[in-house]
Protein backbone atom coordinates (compact mmCIF):
# COMPACT_ATOMS: atom_id res chain seq x y z
CA UNK A 1 0.00 0.00 0.00
CA UNK A 2 1.28 3.42 -0.79
CA UNK A 3 1.93 5.54 2.51
CA UNK A 4 3.32 8.53 1.59
CA UNK A 5 1.22 11.40 2.32
CA UNK A 6 -1.15 12.74 -0.79
CA UNK A 7 -1.72 16.51 -0.04
CA UNK A 8 -5.58 17.00 -1.04
CA UNK A 9 -5.36 20.50 -3.58
CA UNK A 10 -8.51 22.79 -4.13
CA UNK A 11 -8.14 24.61 -7.60
CA UNK A 12 -10.40 27.83 -7.51
CA UNK A 13 -10.11 28.70 -11.85
CA UNK A 14 -12.12 31.25 -13.58
CA UNK A 15 -14.68 29.32 -16.75
CA UNK A 16 -13.17 31.44 -19.33
CA UNK A 17 -9.12 30.56 -19.03
CA UNK A 18 -7.46 28.33 -16.57
CA UNK A 19 -11.32 26.08 -16.77
CA UNK A 20 -10.79 25.81 -20.56
CA UNK A 21 -7.19 25.10 -20.20
CA UNK A 22 -7.64 22.48 -18.31
CA UNK A 23 -9.50 21.02 -20.56
CA UNK A 24 -7.48 21.35 -23.25
CA UNK A 25 -4.69 19.55 -20.71
CA UNK A 26 -7.12 16.62 -20.79
CA UNK A 27 -7.81 16.51 -24.65
CA UNK A 28 -4.21 16.86 -25.08
CA UNK A 29 -3.66 13.65 -23.25
CA UNK A 30 -1.25 15.16 -20.71
CA UNK A 31 -1.06 13.03 -17.51
CA UNK A 32 -0.86 15.62 -14.50
CA UNK A 33 -1.19 14.73 -10.70
CA UNK A 34 -4.83 13.50 -9.92
CA UNK A 35 -4.61 15.31 -6.25
CA UNK A 36 -6.17 18.36 -7.38
CA UNK A 37 -10.17 19.00 -7.07
CA UNK A 38 -10.88 21.66 -9.72
CA UNK A 39 -13.72 24.79 -8.77
CA UNK A 40 -15.38 26.43 -11.40
CA UNK A 41 -16.26 30.04 -11.06
CA UNK A 42 -17.01 32.72 -13.81
CA UNK A 43 -14.10 34.76 -13.02
CA UNK A 44 -11.15 35.33 -10.81
CA UNK A 45 -13.06 38.62 -9.97
CA UNK A 46 -15.22 36.22 -8.15
CA UNK A 47 -12.91 34.03 -5.75
CA UNK A 48 -13.55 35.62 -2.47
CA UNK A 49 -10.55 35.05 -0.03
CA UNK A 50 -13.11 33.53 2.64
CA UNK A 51 -12.94 30.85 -0.13
CA UNK A 52 -9.29 30.10 0.44
CA UNK A 53 -9.36 29.86 4.34
CA UNK A 54 -12.70 27.40 4.26
CA UNK A 55 -10.22 25.40 1.46
CA UNK A 56 -8.17 25.10 4.57
CA UNK A 57 -10.49 24.56 7.01
CA UNK A 58 -11.88 22.26 5.38
CA UNK A 59 -9.17 19.92 4.55
CA UNK A 60 -7.19 20.74 1.67
CA UNK A 61 -3.47 20.91 2.40
CA UNK A 62 -2.76 23.21 -0.70
CA UNK A 63 -4.52 25.57 -2.96
CA UNK A 64 -4.39 27.13 -6.18
CA UNK A 65 -5.79 29.88 -7.72
CA UNK A 66 -5.80 30.43 -11.54
CA UNK A 67 -7.43 32.53 -14.13
CA UNK A 68 -6.99 34.66 -17.53
CA UNK A 69 -3.60 36.56 -18.25
CA UNK A 70 -3.56 40.69 -17.74
CA UNK A 71 -5.67 42.40 -20.36
CA UNK A 72 -7.54 38.75 -21.43
CA UNK A 73 -10.01 38.74 -18.67
CA UNK A 74 -13.65 37.81 -20.60
CA UNK A 75 -15.35 40.96 -18.23
CA UNK A 76 -12.23 43.15 -19.40
CA UNK A 77 -10.79 43.50 -15.83
CA UNK A 78 -12.03 41.45 -13.25
CA UNK A 79 -8.35 39.71 -13.25
CA UNK A 80 -6.99 42.93 -12.26
CA UNK A 81 -9.41 43.54 -9.11
CA UNK A 82 -8.54 39.59 -8.01
CA UNK A 83 -4.52 40.70 -8.53
CA UNK A 84 -4.85 43.45 -6.36
CA UNK A 85 -6.58 41.43 -3.56
CA UNK A 86 -4.29 38.49 -3.91
CA UNK A 87 -1.57 40.88 -3.31
CA UNK A 88 -2.76 42.52 0.09
CA UNK A 89 -4.58 39.13 1.29
CA UNK A 90 -1.29 37.04 0.72
CA UNK A 91 0.40 39.83 2.62
CA UNK A 92 -2.01 39.78 5.47
CA UNK A 93 -1.85 36.13 5.39
CA UNK A 94 1.77 36.09 5.76
CA UNK A 95 1.88 38.25 8.64
CA UNK A 96 -0.59 36.06 10.86
CA UNK A 97 1.68 32.84 9.86
CA UNK A 98 -0.39 31.25 7.64
CA UNK A 99 1.48 29.15 5.26
CA UNK A 100 1.51 31.36 1.92
CA UNK A 101 3.79 28.89 -0.02
CA UNK A 102 0.43 26.24 -0.14
CA UNK A 103 -1.41 28.88 -2.01
CA UNK A 104 -0.10 29.04 -5.67
CA UNK A 105 -1.27 31.86 -8.13
CA UNK A 106 -1.13 31.41 -11.75
CA UNK A 107 -2.37 32.97 -14.73
CA UNK A 108 -2.89 29.93 -17.35
CA UNK A 109 -4.59 30.67 -20.35
CA UNK A 110 -6.95 28.35 -22.84
CA UNK A 111 -4.18 27.97 -24.66
CA UNK A 112 -1.49 26.74 -21.95
CA UNK A 113 -2.79 23.12 -21.59
CA UNK A 114 0.73 21.85 -20.75
CA UNK A 115 1.07 24.73 -18.42
CA UNK A 116 -1.87 23.61 -16.14
CA UNK A 117 -0.39 20.29 -15.77
CA UNK A 118 3.16 22.12 -14.81
CA UNK A 119 1.22 24.54 -11.98
CA UNK A 120 -0.89 21.36 -10.63
CA UNK A 121 2.82 18.85 -11.03
CA UNK A 122 4.45 21.86 -8.98
CA UNK A 123 1.79 22.79 -6.58
CA UNK A 124 1.48 18.87 -5.61
CA UNK A 125 5.27 18.55 -5.53
CA UNK A 126 5.70 22.01 -3.21
CA UNK A 127 2.90 20.72 -0.85
CA UNK A 128 3.73 17.09 -0.73
CA UNK A 129 7.17 18.34 0.69
CA UNK A 130 5.50 20.50 3.04
CA UNK A 131 3.21 18.21 4.59
CA UNK A 132 -0.54 17.99 6.03
CA UNK A 133 -0.90 21.20 6.92
CA UNK A 134 -2.43 20.93 9.96
CA UNK A 135 -2.25 23.93 11.81
CA UNK A 136 -5.14 25.92 10.29
CA UNK A 137 -7.48 22.80 10.39
CA UNK A 138 -6.32 22.54 14.57
CA UNK A 139 -7.77 26.21 14.69
CA UNK A 140 -10.83 25.44 12.91
CA UNK A 141 -11.52 22.24 14.53
CA UNK A 142 -10.82 23.60 18.55
CA UNK A 143 -14.40 23.02 19.02
CA UNK A 144 -14.55 19.39 18.28
CA UNK A 145 -10.94 18.99 20.07
CA UNK A 146 -12.04 20.58 23.72
CA UNK A 147 -15.65 19.49 24.44
CA UNK A 148 -14.55 18.34 27.69
CA UNK A 149 -12.87 21.66 28.64
CA UNK A 150 -16.00 22.96 27.43
CA UNK A 151 -18.57 21.16 29.11
CA UNK A 152 -16.50 21.64 32.54
CA UNK A 153 -16.82 25.22 31.66
CA UNK A 154 -20.69 24.84 31.09
CA UNK A 155 -21.06 23.27 34.27
CA UNK A 156 -22.40 25.23 37.33
CA UNK A 157 -21.30 24.54 40.17
CA UNK A 158 -23.67 24.91 43.63
CA UNK B 1 -11.39 75.36 25.17
CA UNK B 2 -13.49 78.67 26.01
CA UNK B 3 -13.05 79.42 22.41
CA UNK B 4 -14.74 75.90 21.61
CA UNK B 5 -17.51 75.86 24.29
CA UNK B 6 -18.95 79.33 23.38
CA UNK B 7 -18.39 78.48 19.12
CA UNK B 8 -20.43 75.66 19.95
CA UNK B 9 -23.10 77.12 22.33
CA UNK B 10 -23.62 79.94 19.08
CA UNK B 11 -23.73 77.13 16.29
CA UNK B 12 -26.05 75.13 18.64
CA UNK B 13 -28.46 78.55 19.48
CA UNK B 14 -28.26 79.79 15.71
CA UNK B 15 -29.44 75.55 14.82
CA UNK B 16 -26.36 75.85 12.59
CA UNK B 17 -26.10 72.24 14.10
CA UNK B 18 -28.50 70.01 16.17
CA UNK B 19 -25.45 67.90 17.80
CA UNK B 20 -21.79 68.54 18.68
CA UNK B 21 -19.53 65.77 19.00
CA UNK B 22 -16.40 66.54 21.49
CA UNK B 23 -14.66 65.57 24.67
CA UNK B 24 -15.55 65.12 28.39
CA UNK B 25 -13.16 65.04 30.92
CA UNK B 26 -13.05 61.49 31.50
CA UNK B 27 -11.83 59.53 34.90
CA UNK B 28 -7.93 59.51 33.03
CA UNK B 29 -8.97 60.00 29.91
CA UNK B 30 -10.96 62.47 27.72
CA UNK B 31 -13.95 60.62 26.97
CA UNK B 32 -17.10 60.98 24.47
CA UNK B 33 -19.69 63.67 25.16
CA UNK B 34 -22.86 64.53 22.73
CA UNK B 35 -24.23 67.89 23.29
CA UNK B 36 -26.79 69.25 22.12
CA UNK B 37 -27.22 72.11 24.75
CA UNK B 38 -25.57 75.26 26.11
CA UNK B 39 -25.59 73.46 29.48
CA UNK B 40 -23.69 69.89 28.02
CA UNK B 41 -21.82 72.51 25.69
CA UNK B 42 -20.13 73.97 28.92
CA UNK B 43 -18.36 70.13 29.42
CA UNK B 44 -16.39 70.38 26.27
CA UNK B 45 -12.50 70.16 26.36
CA UNK B 46 -10.09 70.20 23.27
CA UNK B 47 -6.67 69.45 23.32
CA UNK B 48 -3.86 67.16 22.25
CA UNK B 49 -4.82 64.46 24.91
CA UNK B 50 -8.08 63.74 23.02
CA UNK B 51 -7.41 61.54 20.26
CA UNK B 52 -9.69 59.09 20.27
CA UNK B 53 -11.86 58.56 16.77
CA UNK B 54 -14.95 60.06 17.15
CA UNK B 55 -15.82 60.11 13.32
CA UNK B 56 -17.55 56.78 14.16
CA UNK B 57 -21.16 58.34 15.81
CA UNK B 58 -20.99 60.11 12.60
CA UNK B 59 -22.29 57.25 10.54
CA UNK B 60 -24.80 56.19 13.34
CA UNK B 61 -28.24 56.44 12.20
CA UNK B 62 -30.00 56.62 15.01
CA UNK B 63 -27.90 59.31 16.50
CA UNK B 64 -26.35 61.58 13.78
CA UNK B 65 -28.86 60.38 10.71
CA UNK B 66 -30.16 63.85 8.96
CA UNK B 67 -28.69 65.65 11.68
CA UNK B 68 -26.09 68.68 11.02
CA UNK B 69 -23.25 67.63 13.34
CA UNK B 70 -20.41 69.45 14.64
CA UNK B 71 -17.55 67.36 15.76
CA UNK B 72 -14.03 67.81 17.31
CA UNK B 73 -11.40 65.54 15.36
CA UNK B 74 -8.34 64.58 15.96
CA UNK B 75 -5.71 63.96 13.24
CA UNK B 76 -7.15 60.59 12.20
CA UNK B 77 -10.65 61.29 12.70
CA UNK B 78 -10.23 63.69 10.53
CA UNK B 79 -8.99 61.29 7.74
CA UNK B 80 -11.87 59.24 9.02
CA UNK B 81 -14.45 62.04 7.69
CA UNK B 82 -12.20 62.15 4.82
CA UNK B 83 -12.75 59.35 3.50
CA UNK B 84 -16.49 59.10 4.49
CA UNK B 85 -17.06 61.62 2.76
CA UNK B 86 -15.17 60.21 -0.18
CA UNK B 87 -17.56 57.16 -0.06
CA UNK B 88 -20.71 59.37 0.34
CA UNK B 89 -21.52 58.45 3.98
CA UNK B 90 -21.55 62.36 4.97
CA UNK B 91 -22.77 65.14 3.02
CA UNK B 92 -20.93 68.22 3.30
CA UNK B 93 -22.79 70.82 4.71
CA UNK B 94 -23.83 68.74 7.25
CA UNK B 95 -20.82 68.29 8.96
CA UNK B 96 -18.80 71.00 10.60
CA UNK B 97 -15.53 69.88 11.59
CA UNK B 98 -13.52 71.48 14.14
CA UNK B 99 -9.72 70.56 14.26
CA UNK B 100 -6.67 71.65 16.24
CA UNK B 101 -3.58 73.56 14.71
CA UNK B 102 0.09 72.41 15.85
CA UNK B 103 0.10 75.15 18.07
CA UNK B 104 -3.35 74.50 20.62
CA UNK B 105 -5.51 76.29 18.65
CA UNK B 106 -9.13 76.03 16.88
CA UNK B 107 -9.76 75.42 13.51
CA UNK B 108 -13.04 75.29 12.03
CA UNK B 109 -12.85 73.48 8.25
CA UNK B 110 -16.50 73.79 6.88
CA UNK B 111 -15.68 72.09 3.56
CA UNK B 112 -14.70 68.41 2.11
CA UNK B 113 -11.56 70.73 0.85
CA UNK B 114 -10.82 72.32 3.79
CA UNK B 115 -10.63 68.56 5.54
CA UNK B 116 -8.29 67.55 3.04
CA UNK B 117 -6.04 70.71 3.18
CA UNK B 118 -5.66 70.22 6.80
CA UNK B 119 -4.55 66.44 6.28
CA UNK B 120 -1.89 67.56 4.17
CA UNK B 121 -0.55 70.28 6.23
CA UNK B 122 -0.95 68.78 9.91
CA UNK B 123 1.80 66.23 10.49
CA UNK B 124 0.19 62.40 11.24
CA UNK B 125 0.78 61.82 14.91
CA UNK B 126 3.16 58.89 15.09
CA UNK B 127 2.61 55.59 14.64
CA UNK B 128 6.39 54.27 16.05
CA UNK B 129 5.02 51.72 18.75
CA UNK B 130 2.77 50.10 15.82
CA UNK B 131 5.76 50.27 13.54
CA UNK B 132 7.57 48.83 15.92
CA UNK B 133 4.92 45.80 16.82
CA UNK B 134 4.82 45.12 13.28
CA UNK B 135 8.58 44.32 13.15
CA UNK B 136 9.00 42.55 16.00
CA UNK B 137 5.96 40.32 14.53
CA UNK B 138 7.62 40.28 10.62
CA UNK B 139 11.06 39.02 12.25
CA UNK B 140 9.42 35.69 14.56
CA UNK B 141 9.38 32.74 11.50
CA UNK B 142 5.94 32.28 10.19
CA UNK B 143 5.10 29.31 12.24
CA UNK B 144 5.91 31.62 15.25
CA UNK B 145 3.72 34.18 13.65
CA UNK B 146 0.51 32.29 13.51
CA UNK B 147 1.40 30.71 16.96
CA UNK B 148 1.37 34.37 18.53
CA UNK B 149 -1.90 35.90 16.37
CA UNK B 150 -3.83 32.04 17.03
CA UNK B 151 -2.64 32.59 20.98
CA UNK B 152 -3.65 36.36 20.87
CA UNK B 153 -7.36 35.57 19.24
CA UNK B 154 -7.50 32.53 21.31
CA UNK B 155 -8.86 35.02 23.83
CA UNK B 156 -11.48 37.05 21.39
CA UNK B 157 -15.05 36.17 22.77
CA UNK B 158 -16.43 38.15 19.70
CA UNK B 159 -17.71 41.36 21.53
CA UNK B 160 -17.13 43.15 18.57
CA UNK B 161 -15.85 46.15 19.68
CA UNK B 162 -13.23 46.60 17.05
CA UNK B 163 -16.02 46.89 14.75
CA UNK B 164 -18.21 49.29 16.90
CA UNK B 165 -14.91 51.79 17.61
CA UNK B 166 -14.47 51.96 13.71
CA UNK B 167 -16.23 54.97 11.34
CA UNK B 168 -15.29 52.66 8.62
CA UNK B 169 -17.28 49.99 9.78
CA UNK B 170 -20.56 51.50 8.87
CA UNK B 171 -22.69 48.46 7.05
CA UNK B 172 -26.25 47.88 8.62
CA UNK B 173 -26.07 44.20 7.58
CA UNK B 174 -22.40 42.68 8.47
CA UNK B 175 -20.72 39.69 6.90
CA UNK B 176 -21.07 38.03 10.68
CA UNK B 177 -24.67 38.47 10.69
CA UNK B 178 -25.70 37.17 7.33
CA UNK B 179 -25.78 33.53 7.44
CA UNK B 180 -26.31 32.51 3.99
CA UNK B 181 -24.18 31.85 3.46
CA UNK B 182 -22.13 32.09 6.82
CA UNK B 183 -18.98 32.87 6.21
CA UNK B 184 -17.39 32.98 9.52
CA UNK B 185 -18.76 30.59 12.35
CA UNK B 186 -20.70 33.01 15.12
CA UNK B 187 -19.69 31.50 17.92
CA UNK B 188 -15.83 32.43 19.42
CA UNK B 189 -13.52 30.07 18.48
CA UNK B 190 -9.54 30.52 17.09
CA UNK B 191 -10.55 29.84 13.85
CA UNK B 192 -13.47 31.73 13.87
CA UNK B 193 -11.66 34.75 15.81
CA UNK B 194 -9.32 34.85 13.28
CA UNK B 195 -11.29 34.91 10.04
CA UNK B 196 -13.29 37.51 11.28
CA UNK B 197 -10.23 39.77 11.50
CA UNK B 198 -8.83 38.39 8.19
CA UNK B 199 -12.58 39.28 7.11
CA UNK B 200 -12.51 43.16 9.11
CA UNK B 201 -8.97 44.33 7.57
CA UNK B 202 -9.37 43.01 3.94
CA UNK B 203 -12.81 45.42 4.11
CA UNK B 204 -10.91 48.01 5.24
CA UNK B 205 -8.12 47.47 3.04
CA UNK B 206 -7.15 50.88 1.72
CA UNK B 207 -10.36 52.46 3.79
CA UNK B 208 -8.60 52.03 7.22
CA UNK B 209 -7.48 55.56 8.78
CA UNK B 210 -4.66 53.70 10.86
CA UNK B 211 -6.46 55.41 14.15
CA UNK B 212 -5.82 52.85 16.40
CA UNK B 213 -9.63 52.42 17.56
CA UNK B 214 -10.09 49.16 17.09
CA UNK B 215 -7.07 47.76 19.67
CA UNK B 216 -8.37 50.75 21.99
CA UNK B 217 -11.70 49.15 22.30
CA UNK B 218 -10.49 45.94 22.62
CA UNK B 219 -11.42 44.63 26.10
CA UNK B 220 -8.80 42.05 25.99
CA UNK B 221 -6.60 44.69 25.11
CA UNK B 222 -5.61 42.32 22.16
CA UNK B 223 -3.52 44.17 19.14
CA UNK B 224 -6.09 44.19 16.66
CA UNK B 225 -5.04 47.46 15.40
CA UNK B 226 -1.38 46.11 14.59
CA UNK B 227 -3.29 43.64 11.88
CA UNK B 228 -4.93 47.17 10.63
CA UNK B 229 -1.69 49.24 10.88
CA UNK B 230 0.22 46.32 8.69
CA UNK B 231 -3.28 46.17 6.28
CA UNK B 232 -2.79 50.07 5.60
CA UNK B 233 0.97 49.98 5.06
CA UNK B 234 0.94 47.40 2.72
CA UNK B 235 -2.00 49.46 0.41
CA UNK B 236 0.53 52.37 0.83
CA UNK B 237 3.31 50.46 -0.81
CA UNK B 238 1.37 48.34 -3.18
CA UNK B 239 -0.77 51.08 -4.13
CA UNK B 240 0.39 54.34 -3.12
CA UNK B 241 -1.61 56.76 -1.48
CA UNK B 242 -5.38 56.16 -0.96
CA UNK B 243 -7.35 58.67 -3.66
CA UNK B 244 -10.79 59.68 -3.69
CA UNK B 245 -11.59 57.67 -6.88
CA UNK B 246 -12.80 55.19 -5.55
CA UNK B 247 -11.28 52.47 -2.84
CA UNK B 248 -8.26 50.42 -3.22
CA UNK B 249 -9.74 47.07 -3.74
CA UNK B 250 -12.60 48.38 -6.13
CA UNK B 251 -10.03 50.49 -8.66
CA UNK B 252 -6.71 48.74 -10.01
CA UNK B 253 -4.01 49.46 -11.94
CA UNK B 254 -3.04 47.31 -15.36
CA UNK B 255 0.61 47.74 -14.39
CA UNK B 256 0.45 46.67 -10.52
CA UNK B 257 3.07 44.63 -9.51
CA UNK B 258 3.69 41.54 -7.91
CA UNK B 259 6.09 38.43 -7.90
CA UNK B 260 4.28 35.54 -6.78
CA UNK B 261 1.88 34.85 -9.66
CA UNK B 262 3.41 32.14 -12.03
Amino acid sequence: MNTEFEPKILAFVCNWCTYAGADLTGTSRIKYASNVKIVRFPCTGRIDFMLLLKAFANGSDGVIVSGCHPNDCHYTSGNFHARRRWIIFRGLLSFLGIDVRRIQFSWVSAAEGAKWADVVNKTVADVRALGPYTEYRKAAEFLAGNEDVLLKEQEVTP
Amino acid sequence: MNELRSKVKELLGSKEIDLFVGYEQGTRLPRPLIAASAEEADRLIFDENCTGNLAVYLTRRELAGGKKVGIAASYYAMRSISRLLDENQLREGMVKVFGLTPDGGLKLLDAIADVKQHLQEASAPSRQVEDEWVKEIEDMPPAERWKFWTGELSKCFKCYACRAACPMCYCTKCIVEVNRPQWIQPWAATMSNVEWQISRVMHMAGRCADCGACGAACPLGLPVHIIAHKMAEMVRQNFGEPTEKGNVLSTFNPNDEENFIW
